[in-house]
C-alpha cells in the first residue's frame, strides 16, 4: 500500500509542476487593477525613469485602486528591443503600456503586440493638439493608431567651438557639402593633436544610433533613400549607398573618426556626451538634438558651460544639392499593449503621461522636439533650450525611416555594412554587395528589392 | 500470481513521474527546436508560423557568415579544448604526480579557483586584462607592444581565456586517472632502462586512454556550445572575427529576430556535437577490442 501512496503523491506533484510550468493562456499573473510599464533605462538616458516614477504617484492618486508597476529595462537600444519582444511573446509577461520606438512599430503590429487606441482617442480632448505628423507617427498601415507620440528629434553636426578657434576654422560653421565636413576634421587633425576630429556612429555597438545618426544622415543627403515609395521595393543598390559607406571609409582610414575598437564599444555614445565633450577632446559629432538633455541640471552629466562652448551646423547634402541640408527624425511612443487587462485604464496612464504638463516636462528634459502644438508655444519650453530653435528648424528638411516591418532587420544588415567598413575587413563593394544579399532574403526575395541609379 | 504482476506494474508505474518529467523538460523544448527549424517563426513582426520546409537549411548552406562562424567554431574547439585545456590538464596532472602535498594543493587550487570563476566574471576578468587599457598593456606598455588584443587578435583571446578557465577539469579527470595507475609498472620498465619519455609513452598513456577519449567527448562539448566568455568578451567582434556558430545564432535570432533561422542553426550544432561524440564512443570501443 505504501509505495503506491508514495506513486500517486509523487504523480500528482508531477503533474501539478508540469502544469504550473505551462502556464494559464490568460493573464494569470498580473490582475486588471495593475498596469505593467515597460521603458528602457540605460547610460545617459534616465530622464523617461524620472518621470515616470512621479506620473505613477499622480496617477495613483487619481485612480484609487489601481497599482502602476514601472519595468525599467536596462539595456542598450538593441537588446532593449529584443527584450520588449520577448516579454510581448508570452502573455503572462506582456507590458500594459510600453515605450516603443516609431521604426519599430509597424514590426510589432504585425506582430500583434499592440492594440489600437483610437476609440480612447476619440474621447480625449488633448488629442486635438497634436501635429498631423506626430498623430501620423502612430498610425499603422492598417489606419489605426498604436501609440501616443512623446516627441520628436533631429539630427545635426556639434561642433567644439574652442577646438575650432585653435584649428582656425570660422565661425559660425556652416559647410555646403561632405567634401568641407571632411576639410573641417582634417583641419582639426592636423592642427590640434589629441582631439577625435569627427564622431560619426557606426557598427554594431551603437545598434539603431549608427544606422539612423551615422548611415541615414548620409544617405539622405545624396540622390537615394532606402525605399521606393512606388514601386514598394527596398532599393539595396545604389550610388548614394556606396558613396555613404565610402565616407565612413575614409574617416576611418583617415584616422579622423574614433578608433574602431572605441567606437564599436556599445557605450560609445555615453563617452562621447560625458566624457569627450565635456573635457574637449572632440572637434565634431554628429549626434542628436537631444543630447543637451545630458549637460541640462537634471541631466547625467551636468555641463552648466555646454551652450557657450558647442556650436551646431546642420548636416550639408552630398555635394550641396537642395535643399543644402539634411536631418532624420525619429521618436518614441507609448503604446497599450494587445494583452492588457484593462486597456481603458492602460490607455489612461499614456494620458496622464502625456498631458500637457508632464509633456512639457518631458520634453525640456530628454531634449525632445515638441509635437504637442500647446507644448511647442509654452514659453517655458522655447527658453528651456538654445538649441531648441535651431533643431525645431531642421523639421523642414527631416525625412523619416521607412518604418515597415523589415527595417529593423535593413537596419541590423546596414549595421554590418558599416562595421565590415570601418574595420577594413571588407572593401565597399563586396560589402554593399553582402548588405544586397542579406536585405533581399530577409525581405523576402529578389522581387521585393531593387536598385537605383 | 498477483504477486508476480502487481510489482510489475508499479515497478513501471514508479518510472511514470521520471518519464513524465524528462518528457516536459528534456523532450519537449528538444522536440520544440527541431519543430521550429523547420518554419519561419520570428520574435516579431509576424504572429503567424508557416512551416518552410528546408529554406532554413538551404539558406545556410549558401550563408558565407555561416561557414565562417562554422570553422571559428572548429578553431575555437580543437585550439582551446582538444589541444590547450586536454594537454595542459594532463601536463599539470602528470608533473604534480608525487610531488609534495604543499605544492600540490597550491597549483590545483589556483587552477580550479579559475574553474570556479562564474563564465561571465571570467569573461569580464579577461577582458579587462586584454583591453587597451587594461593590465597586459600596463605590462607592456613600455615595449611599445601594448595595443587592444580584444581587436587585433580577438580568437586567441577569447581561446586563451577558455583554456585558462577550463584547464581544471581536464586536469581533474586525469589526476583521478594517474591515481590508478600503478607505481610498480613504472619501477619496472625504469628497471628495464625506459627513459622518462618511454614510461609516458608506452606506459602512462596506454593505461588513461580512456579516461582520455572520455575527457575529449566532455571538453569538446561543452566547448562548441561556448557563448557566455565569447560573447562577454567579443560579442563576436571586431566586424565578425570571433562569431563563432553559437554566436551567429544569438545574433541571427534575437538581432535580426530570425529564431526559426536561429534554431536551425542550433540543430546543425546538435549534429556536429552528435558526430564528435561518435567518434570518440567509436574510439572508446577500438579501445575495448
Amino acid at each position: 500500500m505504501r509505495p503506491k501512496l508514495v506513486l500517486a503523491a509523487l504523480t500528482a506533484l508531477t503533474l501539478t509542476v508540469a502544469s504550473a510550468g505551462c502556464g494559464g493562456s490568460d493573464s494569470g499573473g498580473d490582475d486588471d487593477k495593475t498596469i505593467t510599464v515597460a521603458y528602457q533605462k540605460f547610460g545617459t538616458f534616465i530622464q523617461l525613469d524620472q518621470q515616470l516614477q512621479d506620473v505613477k504617484k499622480e496617477y495613483e492618486a487619481a485612480h484609487a485602486g489601481y497599482t502602476v508597476e514601472l519595468v525599467p529595462i536596462e539595456a542598450s537600444e538593441n537588446d532593449y528591443y529584443t527584450k520588449l519582444s520577448l516579454m510581448n511573446r508570452s502573455p503572462k509577461t506582456a507590458p500594459d503600456v510600453m515605450y516603443e520606438d516609431t521604426f519599430l512599430i509597424n514590426t510589432d503590429i504585425q506582430a500583434g503586440f499592440l492594440a489600437p487606441i483610437d476609440e480612447y482617442l476619440n474621447g480625449w480632448a488633448d488629442w486635438a493638439q497634436f501635429t498631423d505628423a506626430a498623430k501620423a507617427a502612430g498610425k499603422a498601415q492598417d489606419g489605426k493608431t498604436y501609440g501616443v507620440p512623446m516627441g520628436t528629434d533631429t539630427r545635426a553636426l556639434w561642433y567644439d567651438k574652442t577646438v575650432f578657434a585653435k584649428a582656425g576654422i570660422a565661425e559660425p560653421w556652416e559647410p555646403k557639402s561632405w567634401d568641407d565636413v571632411l576639410a573641417a576634421a582634417r583641419t582639426i587633425k592636423q592642427k590640434v593633436p589629441g582631439v577625435t576630429p569627427l564622431n560619426v556612429y557606426s557598427g554594431k555597438g551603437a545598434g539603431e544610433g549608427a544606422t539612423m545618426q551615422g548611415f541615414e544622415m548620409l544617405l539622405y543627403g545624396t540622390k537615394h533613400t532606402l525605399y521606393d515609395d512606388a514601386q514598394k521595393k527596398w532599393i539595396v543598390q545604389s550610388k548614394g549607398f556606396t558613396d555613404a559607406l565610402t565616407f565612413i571609409k575614409t574617416i576611418f582610414d583617415e584616422k579622423l573618426a574614433p578608433d574602431p575598437q572605441d567606437a564599436l564599444d556599445p557605450n560609445w555614445g555615453t563617452k562621447v556626451n560625458t566624457e569627450l565633450f565635456p573635457t574637449g577632446k572632440l572637434g565634431i559629432s554628429l549626434d542628436g538634438s537631444w543630447v543637451s538633455s545630458t549637460w541640462i541640471d537634471s541631466g547625467s552629466k551636468p555641463w552648466p558651460d555646454w551652450s557657450k562652448k558647442l556650436g551646431y551646423a546642420a548636416m550639408p547634402t552630398q555635394t550641396g544639392e537642395a535643399p543644402g541640408k539634411t536631418s532624420m527624425s525619429g521618436g518614441w511612443l507609448l503604446s497599450v499593449g494587445a494583452n492588457a487587462g484593462d486597456k481603458k485604464a492602460s490607455f489612461d496612464f499614456v494620458s496622464t503621461m502625456l498631458n500637457k504638463e508632464n509633456t512639457l516636462k518631458y520634453d525640456i528634459a530628454a531634449g525632445q522636439i515638441a509635437e504637442r502644438k500647446d507644448v511647442a508655444a509654452d514659453p517655458r519650453y522655447l527658453e528651456s533650450n538654445p538649441s531648441l530653435e535651431f533643431f525645431t528648424d531642421l523639421v523642414e528638411v527631416t525625412h523619416f525611416r521607412p518604418a515597415y516591418p523589415d527595417y529593423p532587420n535593413v537596419s541590423n544588415a546596414i549595421q554590418v555594412a558599416m562595421e565590415a567598413v570601418m574595420t577594413g575587413q571588407a572593401p565597399v563593394d563586396e560589402a554593399a554587395k553582402t548588405f544586397a544579399e542579406q536585405v533581399t532574403s530577409a525581405v523576402g526575395g529578389p522581387d521585393k528589392v531593387t536598385s537605383a541609379s | 500470481m498477483t504477486t508476480a504482476t502487481a510489482p510489475r506494474a508499479a515497478r513501471i508505474g514508479a518510472f511514470a513521474p521520471a518519464l513524465l518529467l524528462l518528457a516536459v523538460f528534456f523532450a519537449g523544448p528538444l522536440i520544440w527546436a527541431v519543430y521550429s527549424a523547420f518554419t519561419d517563426v520570428a520574435l516579431t513582426g509576424s504572429a503567424d508560423v508557416n512551416f518552410i520546409g528546408a529554406d532554413n537549411f538551404v539558406t545556410m548552406w549558401n550563408d558565407a557568415q555561416f561557414w565562417n562562424s562554422l570553422w571559428l567554431t572548429l578553431v575555437f574547439v580543437v585550439g582551446s579544448a582538444v589541444i590547450g585545456q586536454n594537454t595542459l590538464g594532463l601536463l599539470i596532472a602528470l608533473l604534480l604526480r608525487g610531488r609534495n602535498p604543499v605544492a600540490r594543493g597550491l597549483v590545483s587550487g589556483l587552477v580550479i579557483s579559475a574553474w570556479t570563476v562564474p563564465e561571465v566574471v571570467a569573461g569580464f576578468c579577461w577582458y579587462s586584462y586584454l583591453h587597451r587599457d587594461g593590465t597586459l598593456n600596463g605590462i607592456l606598455g613600455w615595449g611599445g607592444l601594448d595595443q587592444n588584443w580584444l581587436y587585433t587578435t580577438p580568437m586567441l583571446a577569447v581561446i586563451l581565456a577558455n583554456v585558462w578557465r577550463g584547464t581544471a577539469f581536464s586536469m581533474l579527470v586525469y589526476q583521478a586517472a594517474l591515481n590508478d595507475v600503478p607505481p610498480e609498472l613504472h619501477e619496472a620498465a625504469a628497471v628495464d632502462g625506459a627513459s622518462a619519455w618511454q614510461r609516458l609513452r608506452s606506459v602512462t598513456l596506454p593505461l588513461i586512454r580512456r579516461s582520455i577519449v572520455t575527457n575529449l567527448m566532455l571538453i569538446t562539448l561543452q566547448t562548441l556550445a561556448a557563448f557566455g566568455l565569447i560573447y562577454v568578451m567579443t560579442k563576436g567582434g571586431p566586424g565578425t572575427k570571433s562569431s563563432t556558430t553559437p554566436i551567429y545564432m544569438y545574433q541571427e535570432s534575437f538581432q535580426f529576430y530570425q529564431l526559426g533561422y536561429g534554431t536551425a542553426m542550433a540543430l546543425v550544432l546538435l549534429v556536429i556535437g552528435a558526430i564528435f561524440s561518435l567518434i570518440y564512443v567509436r574510439l572508446i570501443k577500438v579501445d575495448n577490442l
